[in-house]
């Protein structure tokens, strides 16, 4: 399908669920997942401010880099990993088609 | 005791226009927040970010909405109980209710209005074993009073502003200071790091970069904590406090064991007035849930409106209350 990717979730248990992603109506990757029934916060709405919707990238299919105010919100991150990136300031790309991501929160 | 109408629990901008409309109907508010100033995560979250979906306001910061709240507040003359948590609820034979707050403030109100946003802000607590062993016993997440480390070996771990803040801070009054910090440089106020790296470098103060806190030890209280470093390898150091910092998340908090009918982190609440399933107790703003519920804040300044026509319905169910325009009244300050 045009304009529709596939991103996996990892779940606890190393099973990964796939979740079919559209790339033209501006959601963040964030949405997506909440719109998915995973229970991210999302408590300042996607502004990276909050780091709720922290995720770790498991396979990067090529992320664009993260901005200041991402990196910034990630550094308060108690559970920051290698992999960590905050959902809400991933737009998904059409390049971005098997992404792989784990939740983890902001704990 | 506080004796008031309405007890307000969360003083987000929900919470404050709550006091202008029940201010309208000469019900009179006290508010209750855990965050030491009002303003909920408008304040506390992103004070400098622009809202732009306040009816009448092309474009506002959250801080001055927040601060106009207030204003159109005060005539109505509200009380306050900032930096404490509502942690337990009473309801009394006559229906009316007693709200005791974390620091054993009691407040007797006719009705309870919960406006809690998202919960408390509580602090984030590192995956650290055995942390929460030790808090209250050399562990602390917020810094209220900065003498007690005084002459004392205190840790401090984070990399933001409040992290950076607290480790200029008390630069001279720890024994000892130590900053631990995951990353290798700091993105906080770069004043602020230039300032902190300057104390390391003095030798006033240690910075440990790119290290990770793994373990805490102790007998009784705090003695000892064991952090990582890139290379892998772990040591100890001892130490009297320590403090992580990495900021504030919100929890729904002790309300969930309150009775309230809870669906997915929210309240359910009727539309008519937007009261809970116990009498009495209503919830507005992002805290409640039901058909078609929006998480805005204009959503939030309407449901203050009608759950204040509630409330004055429960409080006074002889009375006639017709609805008043400010236009045709003003506002009757008290």
């Amino acid at each position: 399908m045009e304009n529709v990717i596939t991103v996996y979730v990892e779940e606890e248990n190393g099973e990964r669920t796939p979740i079919e992603v559209p790339t033209d109506m501006s959601l963040s990757l964030m949405e997506v997942l909440k719109g998915s029934g995973y229970p991210i916060e999302a408590t300042c709405g996607g502004m990276a401010l909050c780091a709720t919707c922290h995720v770790a990238i498991i396979h990067d299919p090529g992320l664009h880099e993260a901005q200041d105010a991402e990196l910034d919100m990630l550094d308060m991150v108690p559970n920051l990993t290698d992999e960590s990136r905050l959902s809400c300031q991933i737009r998904p790309e059409n390049a971005y088609d098997g992404l792989v991501v784990k939740i983890l929160g902001d704990h | 005791m506080i004796t008031t109408d309405i007890c307000v629990i969360g003083a987000g901008p929900v919470g404050l226009f709550a006091i202008f409309e029940a201010g309208l109907l000469k019900l009179r508010c006290h508010l209750i927040d855990v965050l030491p100033q009002v303003g909920g995560q408008l304040s506390e979250i992103y004070p400098k970010k622009p809202i732009y979906d306040i009816p009448g306001y092309p474009e506002v910061l959250a801080q001055d909405l927040i601060d106009n709240l207030m204003k159109q507040a005060e005539p109505f003359k509200p009380t306050f109980s900032l930096g404490e948590r509502a942690d337990e609820i009473e309801r009394q034979e006559d229906g009316s209710f007693i709200t005791t707050s974390s620091d054993g403030t009691k407040i007797h109100s006719q009705v309870i209005c919960i406006a809690g946003g998202l919960g408390c802000f509580e602090p984030r607590k590192p995956a650290v074993e055995d942390l929460e062993k030790f808090e209250g016993k050399g562990i602390t997440y917020m810094i209220k009073d900065p003498e007690m480390f005084r002459d004392k070996k205190v840790i401090l771990a984070g990399g933001g502003d409040s992290a950076l803040d607290w480790t200029m801070y008390l630069a001279s009054i720890a024994s000892e200071l130590t900053l631990i910090h995951r990353n290798s440089s700091f993105r906080g106020a770069p004043d602020s790091a230039d300032k902190v790296m300057a104390l390391a470098d003095q030798g006033k103060i240690k910075v440990l970069l790119n290290s990770n806190l793994t373990k805490v030890h102790g007998n009784g209280s705090l003695q000892e904590v064991s952090i990582v470093d890139k290379e892998k390898n772990t040591y100890q150091m001892e130490t009297d406090y320590l403090v992580p910092l990495f900021g504030l998340s919100p929890k729904l908090g002790p309300l969930e064991n309150w009775g309230l009918e809870i669906e997915n982190g929210a309240l359910i609440v009727n539309t008519k007035d937007f009261e809970t399933n116990i009498p009495g107790i209503y919830a507005i703003g992002d805290i409640n849930t039901y058909p078609g519920k929006l998480k805005l804040i204009l959503s939030g300044f309407h449901e203050a409106a009608l759950m204040s026509h509630g409330a004055y319905r429960r409080i006074f169910p002889d009375k006639v209350l017709n609805l008043k325009y400010t236009t045709v009244n003003g506002v009757q300050a008290f």
